[in-house]
This record gives C-alpha cells, sequence and structure tokens, in this order.
C-alpha cells in the first residue's frame, strides 16, 4: 500500500521537472534561501563544526548499541504507562495502527508531519480502511489538497508556488466566498489555520512522528513551527508515533545537542519555534494529553544494513540539508527521484528500502560534487555511498551492459600504456580532423549525451605524451 | 573528508623530483596545459619527470561501480609514480582521485594500502603545490584582461584548494579577477554523469553559466579540463564570447593557443 517508486524513471521524470515552469520557479526561490539561511545561522555558532563531530560519533555509538537502546526506551515508555509496538515491515506497522484506530472507533485521524508515515504510506492505507487522516502541517495540508506527495524531507510542498496555493484553496475551500483576498502568504496560512481547527476538535487519534526517541526518558520528539504537532497529539484521545528504530538518543542531553545542530542545517533556524516531548499518555494531575500513548516502531529494512558498508546512513537525522545544497535537487526538485525521500539522502534510502534494481539511477543521479557530505550534520560521507550503490549494481550485473562493456573496454586499453598512446594519439587526429578549423565539434557519433546541450572542444591535435617524446628527443 | 593520509608528507627542497601526472584530458585535448604545468614547475626549481607507464588513474571505472578495474588502474599508478618526490597534477579531481580515494581502495590490502598511502601523502594538485610546498606565487606572467575562477568539486572538497589559485593569479600583471556567486556549487560535469545525464547537466551548467556572466569577467578559468571544456562547450553553444583556459596556461604565460574550443587565430571565419 505504501507508495510504488518511479525511480526507474528518474531520467524521464527529471526531464519533466526541468520543463515544469512552476516547479522551476518554485526551486530557484527556496535554493537561493535556503543555502543563506543555514549559511548566516551557522556562522554565528563557532562550535557548529564540533557539535557534527559530536553528533556524528552520538549517533554511531547508537547504532552500534541499538538493541541495548531500543530496549530500554520500551521498557521507560512501559514504565511511563505507553506502550511500544515492535514493527519489522510497513505491513504490520499500518496493521498496528489500524488496530489502535479501530479499537476506539476512529473515524478521523489528525497527523503531523511523518517521514516513515510516507514511507509505509499511512495515509492511504487509513483511507481505503474508512479512516479520514487530516494532515496538519501547512506544506502537508497543502499537498494533501493536491493529490500529491513531498518533494522535500522537511519543506513538504516545496515545488509549490504561492499562486498555486491559492488555485488549490480556492478549490478546496469552496464553502468560502470566491471573490475573497488570498493575494499574500499570511491570508493563505489563516485560511488554512481556520479550516484546521474544525480537524483537531474532531480527530479521534493523532499520529505524529519523532524526530527522537530518548531512552532513559521513555519520551519522544518532535519539531514544528507551527505547532500543529502540539495539538495532533495532545488533543486527541489516542497518541501514536511512528518512528524508525534508528531516532534513538540514549538521554534527554543527547537530543539536545542534536536538536542544536538540526534546526540550523534543517531550517536555518537555531531552534524550531516548537520542540515538543512526549511521555506517556496523561496522568491524573495532568490538564491535557491523551488516555493512551502508543510507539509504533518501525525496521523495514534498517537493521539488514547494521555493520555493512552502507551503515552510516542510519545516522542521518533529516534535516534536508543535503538536498538544500545538491545542484541535482536544484534542477529537477525531489518528485523526479520518484519514491519518498529525494535529493542525496533519498538516492541512498530508496535504494536501501524499496530495493536497488527498483533505483538503479538513482546512485548515479549525481556529480558526487560532495557538497552534500560538506553540510551534513551527521558527516554521512553521502557520494562514497552513492559509489557502493553503484558498484552493488555493477557486482549484480544492473548495470546496463553497453555501460560495463564500454568500461571494461577502455580499461582494457588503459591498462596497456603502449596500447593507450596509440588510442589517444588516433582519437586526437580524428576528433581534430573532424572539428576542421571551428576549433570544436557540434556533434560527435556516440557522444549524443555530450553534444546534445553543449558543443566539443575540439582536441589541439597530438597528446601530451606525443609532444614531451618529441621535446625529450630535441633537448637530449 | 574521510580518512586523511597518514604517511608523513616530505618538505619541498630545490631540485627535487617531480612526478607530473598529465590527467587524459589534459593529454588528449589539450597538451599545451602540460607543457604549461611543466614549466611552471621548472620555474619553481622542480626536475620534471613524466612517468611513461601512466595513462588514467581509474577514476572512471571507480565512479561506475567497477571497483575490480579501478583497484588495477590504481596499482599502475602507485607503481608508476612511487619513486618520485612528488607527484603533481594539473587537476584536483585525478589529484583527488590518488590522493583521497586510493587509501580507500586500498584500506584493507597489507602491501597496497601502505603503498597507496605513502604516494596519496605526496600528491599535491598544481597550484596548491606551486602555493603551498615550493612557496612560489610570482611566475612573471602577464596578461591583459577580466577572469572568473572557477572552483572544481574535488579540487575544492577533496584537495582543499582554495586559495592557492587566486594567490597565484593575484600575481599576473594586468589580469582582474572577479569571484562569482555560489563558488562551491558543481558545474555539471560529473564525469559520465553529464553524458547519462544531459538535461540535468545542462540545468546545472546554465545555473553556473548565469554566475559567471555575473562577473561581467571576459575569461572563465579553472584548475580541471572535465570543469572547463563543458562549461566551453556549454557557453560555445549558447553563443558566449567569454573565453576558456586552464588557470595553468595563464600563470605560465603561454596563452598563444587558442582559447579552448575557440578556433585557432585568423580562422574565426572558417566555420
Amino acid at each position: 500500500m505504501s507508495m510504488v517508486p518511479t525511480s526507474n524513471a528518474f531520467k524521464d521524470n527529471a526531464t519533466g521537472a526541468l520543463k515544469d515552469a512552476p516547479l522551476q520557479e518554485a526551486l530557484g526561490i527556496a535554493r537561493a534561501h535556503s543555502i543563506e539561511t543555514r549559511r548566516n545561522t551557522v556562522a554565528k555558532l563557532p562550535e557548529f563544526e564540533q557539535l557534527r563531530d559530536i553528533g556524528r560519533d552520538l549517533k554511531n555509538h547508537v547504532i552500534a548499541n541499538l538493541d541495548t537502546y531500543l530496549l530500554q526506551f520500551e521498557q521507560s515508555v512501559i514504565d511511563r504507562g505507553g506502550h511500544v509496538h515492535w514493527c519489522p515491515d510497513g505491513d504490520s506497522a499500518r496493521a498496528k495502527v489500524l488496530e489502535i484506530c479501530r479499537k476506539v472507533n476512529a473515524k478521523t485521524v489528525t497527523k503531523g508531519k511523518t517521514m516513515i508515515g510516507e514511507e509505509i504510506g499511512i495515509n492511504d492505507f487509513l483511507f481505503a480502511n474508512g479512516i479520514e487522516p487530516v494532515e496538519t502541517d501547512l506544506g502537508e495540508y497543502i499537498i494533501q489538497l493536491r493529490g500529491e506527495t513531498p518533494s522535500h524531507i522537511i519543506g513538504p510542498a516545496l515545488h509549490v508556488t504561492k499562486a498555486q496555493v491559492e488555485e488549490t484553496f480556492r478549490k478546496a475551500h469552496s464553502d468560502l466566498d470566491p471573490q475573497r483576498n488570498l493575494d499574500d502568504a499570511a491570508t493563505l496560512m489563516a485560511e488554512a489555520r481556520e479550516k484546521l481547527r474544525a480537524g483537531f476538535l474532531k480527530a479521534d487519534v493523532g499520529i505524529t512522528g519523532a524526530n527522537f526517541l530518548i531512552a532513559d526518558e521513555g519520551a519522544t520528539t518532535i519539531v514544528t513551527n507551527e505547532g500543529n504537532g502540539d495539538l495532533t497529539q495532545t488533543l486527541p484521545r489516542i497518541h501514536i508515533v511512528l518512528a524508525s528504530i534508528e531516532k534513538v538518543v540514549p538521554s534527554l542531553k543527547d537530543a539536545m545537542t542534536l536538536l542544536r545542530i538540526l534546526a540550523r542545517s534543517a531550517t536555518g533556524q537555531e531552534q524550531s519555534v516548537y520542540t515538543t516531548f512526549s511521555s506517556g499518555p496523561r496522568r491524573p494531575t495532568d490538564l491535557d494529553g491523551p488516555e493512551e500513548f502508543h510507539v509504533v516502531l518501525i525496521d523495514n529494512g534498517r537493521s539488514s544494513y547494521l555493520g555493512t558498508e552502507f551503515e552510516e546512513m542510519l545516522r542521518c537525522i533529516r534535516c534536508g540539508a543535503c538536498l538544500d545544497h545538491c545542484p541535482v535537487y536544484h534542477s529537477v526538485g525531489g518528485h523526479a527521484y520518484g519514491w519518498v525521500y529525494s535529493g542525496p539522502i533519498g538516492a541512498l534510502l530508496t535504494p536501501a528500502i524499496v530495493g536497488v534494481e527498483n533505483a538503479k539511477p538513482l546512485p548515479h543521479a549525481s556529480s558526487l560534487c560532495g557538497r552534500c557530505e560538506a553540510v551534513c550534520p551527521m558527516r554521512i560521507p553521502i557520494p562514497k555511498m552513492l559509489r557502493h550503490w553503484r558498484e552493488t549494481e555493477f557486482t549484480r550485473a544492473i548495470t546496463p551492459p553497453t555501460e560495463r562493456t564500454g568500461i571494461r573496454f577502455w580499461a582494457f586499453v588503459a591498462r596497456r600504456p603502449k596500447l593507450y598512446r596509440l588510442a589517444t594519439r588516433i582519437g586526437a587526429r580524428v576528433l581534430k580532423s573532424m572539428a576542421g578549423s571551428r576549433g570544436r565539434l557540434a556533434s560527435v557519433p556516440l557522444a549524443g549525451g555530450w553534444t546534445k546541450h553543449r558543443d566539443l572542444p575540439a582536441p589541439q591535435g597530438k597528446t601530451f605524451h606525443e609532444l614531451w617524446k618529441e621535446e625529450q628527443g630535441g633537448r637530449s | 573528508m574521510s580518512s586523511q593520509p597518514e604517511a608523513a608528507q616530505p618538505l619541498f627542497k630545490p631540485g627535487a623530483n617531480v612526478a607530473l601526472f598529465v590527467t587524459c584530458l589534459v593529454d588528449l585535448f589539450r597538451p599545451s596545459v602540460g607543457f604549461a604545468a611543466v614549466k611552471l614547475l621548472e620555474e619553481a626549481g622542480c626536475k620534471v619527470h613524466v612517468p611513461e607507464a601512466q595513462t588514467c588513474c581509474g577514476q572512471p571505472a571507480y565512479n561506475s561501480g567497477d571497483r575490480e578495474m579501478a583497484v588495477e588502474l590504481a596499482k599502475q599508478t602507485v607503481a608508476a609514480f612511487e619513486g618520485f618526490d612528488f607527484i603533481v597534477a594539473p587537476s584536483g579531481s585525478c589529484g583527488g582521485m590518488i590522493k583521497h580515494h586510493y587509501p580507500q581502495l586500498f584500506a584493507e590490502d597489507a602491501e597496497w594500502g601502505p603503498r597507496a598511502k605513502a604516494l596519496a601523502a605526496r600528491t599535491f594538485e598544481l597550484t596548491q603545490f606551486l602555493a603551498e610546498q615550493c612557496g612560489r606565487d610570482d611566475f612573471g606572467a602577464k596578461l591583459e584582461g577580466h577572469a572568473t575562477y572557477h572552483d572544481s568539486c574535488s579540487s575544492l572538497r577533496e584537495m582543499n584548494v582554495k586559495a592557492a589559485p587566486r594567490q597565484l593569479l593575484a600575481k599576473v600583471d594586468g589580469l582582474k579577477v572577479t569571484e562569482m556567486q555560489e563558488t562551491d556549487a558543481c558545474c555539471g560535469f560529473g564525469g559520465t554523469f553529464c553524458i547519462k545525464f544531459p538535461d540535468v547537466s545542462n540545468s546545472m551548467a546554465a545555473r553556473k553559466v548565469a554566475t559567471i556572466d555575473a562577473t561581467g569577467a571576459d575569461l572563465l578559468l579553472a584548475g580541471d579540463m572535465g570543469c572547463l571544456m563543458n562549461l566551453a562547450g556549454k557557453m560555445q553553444r549558447d553563443g558566449s564570447k567569454v573565453k576558456v583556459r586552464h588557470v595553468a596556461e595563464v600563470l605560465a604565460g603561454m596563452t598563444q593557443e587558442p582559447a579552448i574550443g575557440e578556433p585557432a587565430i585568423g580562422e574565426e571565419t572558417g566555420k
């Protein structure tokens, strides 16, 4: 029931995205804004780089002791009167959520933003089972109305322009005055808020994600900028937290350390507007809170990467900085990646979760420029790991035969310096003569990928090694 | 980035034996860059060697997932270059492959691991070697013009080359250099990436060209032939008048050859 990946169509998806004018407008605005805000905020925290090291080491420690911390977390949640449900995959997680909802005969569920919820396709599943999910994050609300999926980990509606939001609201909120003014962002936001209030009040169950699970406190944490998460988890009778297993940290102090890096990396804020901790159901002395508190712990393939060359991707805290700084993402946006996660981290996670045969182009859809690694707060070596996926594809013969043969043929020549010299001498002359006096070529047989958008500069004529030999002959 | 070489880095002394890693693209497309590098290195007091057994550093295989061939080519390169005091490449990309990736390729190899690390410690990008190892930044070059310098991703992030080319260019008499915006953004080359995803690559190149145009410069310089050929090809296809050269040509005062992708002098009309 979770989203069917179209990642194998990345190339066509990307070409379509490049022709989508509103998308290109939205991406341009986002790019300029996100890079600058992060740079400015990071510049104000001299120990930011040191915090990245601490964060990386902390996550590595957790990953090495994942079983210990998850069991501790479970016990702490139980001690506070909550429930923990261990779910190996999407199917079991969806079934568990439905079971909890059915028990209270839920009709409406409010939702805070959760990427793991997207990963397991919880909305479609609930809807198919007669339960209405209402997204309460503004961005999620917009794309829910538009029937779309998130195009960015933290900015789900990043691909939507303001004009498109207005159009969407006029269509969806048809009960309101068609003549009303919806020109500016504040008015749009006020209208969404008004609509969402009703949803909060009638919801039987609230579902949120978790940025961190705190092992010793049995608490979960979310960060939001709209306060929607708080209303989602405190108003309904039941609070369900969807969280993947790698979200656990040992203590509150550790969560605070990561929170200092998270917001700066994500939105360029020093801290998100709301940082909310949930621990167990309402106690007799509490003024509000849910009657039941459930944590649905989801593996969905993650544990199979423990101890492998892909383990480091489990450090990801879903800040989106790699997307914000990725030139490929800047060009095509998130939907082109064809599944829930996009950008550099999406190119790592998608093959891991849906299978590399269903996401073949993604590890290649990168110039390996390394800007993602340069900004990743958890210092995940993304280019190195994209290369690991490429190696996996090559080893498992997923790489197209023409490409494999091409590489092997080239390597055969490159491993024989004399043959290589001959080949380059011929190549330089052929290309030079094809170019004639123009100095460049507008088309070259078998090089359509190069010449589609650029000319090919012509070689100067002789190779360096040839000329060097001639010169050395002259020198001696 | 991760796994910095541990082997000790020798100090430069005049007369040091420096092996030039020519690079595939310089060898095939623009040998004048190789000769500019030789001239600069000799002026800086190096004895320059060009090992005959060199071909390619193996990066195309490495980035295509063919680790086996990458390892074979890396061994060939290590063997060809390890006898010299320093290894210098007019490229951050090939330099980064040797300095940054070879030690990772051989991380588990008891024989080749230490050899790769030792080579990595002695490998430099050209401008970095001149400025930081030789301690030379003024080569007496003159060029009237207005340039902007593009950082290749591998120079910037794998080799930590940022100040050196700018320091050297500042000493070129008559040359004004203006920084473009987003100097840390990729030009869209990425090796086989630009051939596999031409439309995406083109969009990346278009953004880069816009930042180049915004400087008002009439000359684009960089230290990597991959970026230079990509951007020259893109700008020429779009009718730009900006000329494109490898930074070594300007520093060595060797700008008599037509710029990259330009017709020979006097042949402009010979289309």
